[in-house]
């Protein structure tokens, strides 16, 4: 693996060196060459690592009731992790809510482990709580690897979450106007070098959706949706949306609902 | 026929209904009304650092172009006009008289992305975040495309006294220019101060500058 980073590291390298002394006629040419980076990264991707630590994590005895999370049910019977996460988000009959993956993960700490979470909400991108959040997360969407997404909105309160995060990806504010739309709502368009997925329509809800949780290669950090959504409000300089809500609830049914029939490409590795 | 009548008559109801939601709760589909969406806001988000909770109330502007279907719809072409006037009035133009900074500096301020996230400091000198959108000097090829080429915009657009004004108008509001323009309001929002618009206003028109290059 070190070796095939050796090499996607040279590529990048070679196309910065590249890129430096050239005009934008090159753009086209850059943009292959971080393609190819990008192709790289995929042979040795290290999510793999917080797949196996997110299973530890699934199966260990932990919390007050000391139980393993190996009942949970993810909305295919208790248990069932092969295949969940391309379901999700879904409505839970025992909470009467619409659930990700990642809140409802927090749930089954509450009921079964007997665990408050609260810290666990609260606490900060990167610290050991989130982590442990981002691993177990990994994990489930690994078991959904090649799985058809199917996410239903025929639930009333499964179509209510959908229509939210429709609404909310238009919704602009904060000093600079911003929305989700802002970048994310027009066909072909990047920010700097970085292209940017049209989420409105399926291919670009899809290649959103179905690659996170993803490894962050620049951060050297595993990443879930929800922590991918607090940095997109992180840079639309909204306030942070606290772990689980309801807004980050529908923003993520919103893109998976509009991804459906995608397969699930995750765990994935973004640069 | 009595029956089908107060069928009808009932039905007429409902439409009314649906139509006074419709303009009540904009182009949103079921579920997605004002309470809703007001309760999901609230409950959704937590202040992190300079990031206040208030940055989520909307101004005039914000609240009209958060509902695309509309905003763009021939029905709100007069709420449009009305927007940009507004944004017009509220610029505030050059206390000295003078648009043209360094273009220099502007070429530093439109490279930078940073500031007034919830991990930046308040004291933080904000960047223009232009490069993220816009192709400026031909030199730097890491640029987006959210917004149109500026390279060469002082050659084509001259400049003139009138040059200056509208380019100024652009940075200080778009809003005035474009109702829903994606680019920020730099200097109206607190984004920018003057001299860095004016800087920025450099960057763009003067002919020295490598945008006319």
């Amino acid at each position: 693996m070190t070796r095939r980073f050796a090499v996607g590291l040279a590529t990048c390298l070679a196309v910065a060196g590249f890129a430096a002394g050239t005009a934008r006629a090159e753009g086209d040419k850059t943009i292959e060459g971080i393609e190819a980076y990008r192709e790289a990264l995929k042979d040795g991707n290290p999510a793999e690592l917080f797949e196996a630590q997110g299973e530890d994590l699934w199966k260990k005895k932990a919390g007050p009731k000391n139980a393993s999370l190996e009942t949970c049910d993810l909305g295919m019977g208790p248990g069932v992790v092969a295949g969940a996460y391309a379901h999700l988000p879904r409505y839970f009959k025992d909470t009467d809510k619409v659930q990700d993956a990642e809140s409802r993960v927090l749930t089954c700490m509450t009921t079964i482990q007997g665990i408050d979470v609260a810290k666990y909400v609260s606490a900060r991108w990167g610290s050991p709580e989130k982590d442990e959040l981002n691993a177990i997360a990994t994990f489930i969407s690994g078991m959904s690897k090649d799985v058809k997404v199917e996410v239903s909105t025929a639930h009333p309160k499964e179509r209510q979450m959908f229509e939210l995060g429709k609404r909310m990806f238009y919704y602009g504010g904060g000093p600079h106007d911003f929305s989700c739309s802002t970048c994310h709502g027009q066909e072909g368009v990047r920010i700097r070098l970085q292209e940017l997925p049209y989420i409105p329509s399926p291919k670009g809800a899809a290649s959103g959706w179905t690659s996170w949780p993803a490894y962050r290669v620049s951060a050297g950090q595993m990443w879930g949706m929800q922590w991918r959504l607090a940095d997109c409000f992180r840079q639309q300089r909204f306030p942070e949306p606290i772990y689980g809500s309801d807004v980050t609830i529908a923003l993520s049914m919103f893109m998976a609902g509009t991804s459906n029939g995608a397969t699930m490409n995750t765990p994935g590795i973004k640069r | 026929m009595r029956k089908r009548i107060a069928y009808l008559s009932g039905l007429a109801a409902g439409l009314l209904v649906a139509g006074a939601v419709h303009a009540a709760d904009g182009s949103w589909g079921p579920g997605a009304d004002d309470a809703a969406f007001q309760a999901m806001l609230k409950s959704g988000f937590r202040e992190a650092g300079i990031a206040k909770l208030s940055r989520l109330e909307q101004d005039a502007t914000q609240a009209f172009c958060s509902d695309p279907k509309f905003a763009e719809s021939k029905e709100a072409a007069g709420k449009r006009a009305e927007i940009e006037a507004a944004n017009l009035a509220s610029i505030k133009w050059p206390s000295d008289g003078k648009f043209l900074g360094d273009f220099k500096e502007g070429e530093k301020i439109a490279q930078s992305g940073r500031g007034l996230t919830s991990t930046d400091k308040a004291d933080q000198v904000n960047g223009g975040n232009c490069y993220n959108c816009h192709q400026i000097s031909k030199t730097e090829i890491s640029y987006g495309t959210i917004g149109p080429s500026l390279t060469g915009y002082g050659k084509l657009k001259g400049n003139s006294e009138q040059a200056q004004r509208e380019t100024w108008s652009k940075i200080w509001n778009s809003k005035s220019v474009n109702a829903c323009s994606n680019m920020p309001r730099g200097g109206h929002m607190g984004i920018l101060t003057e001299q860095q618009v004016k800087d920025l206003v450099a960057l763009l028109l003067d002919p020295d500058s490598p945008v006319n290059k």
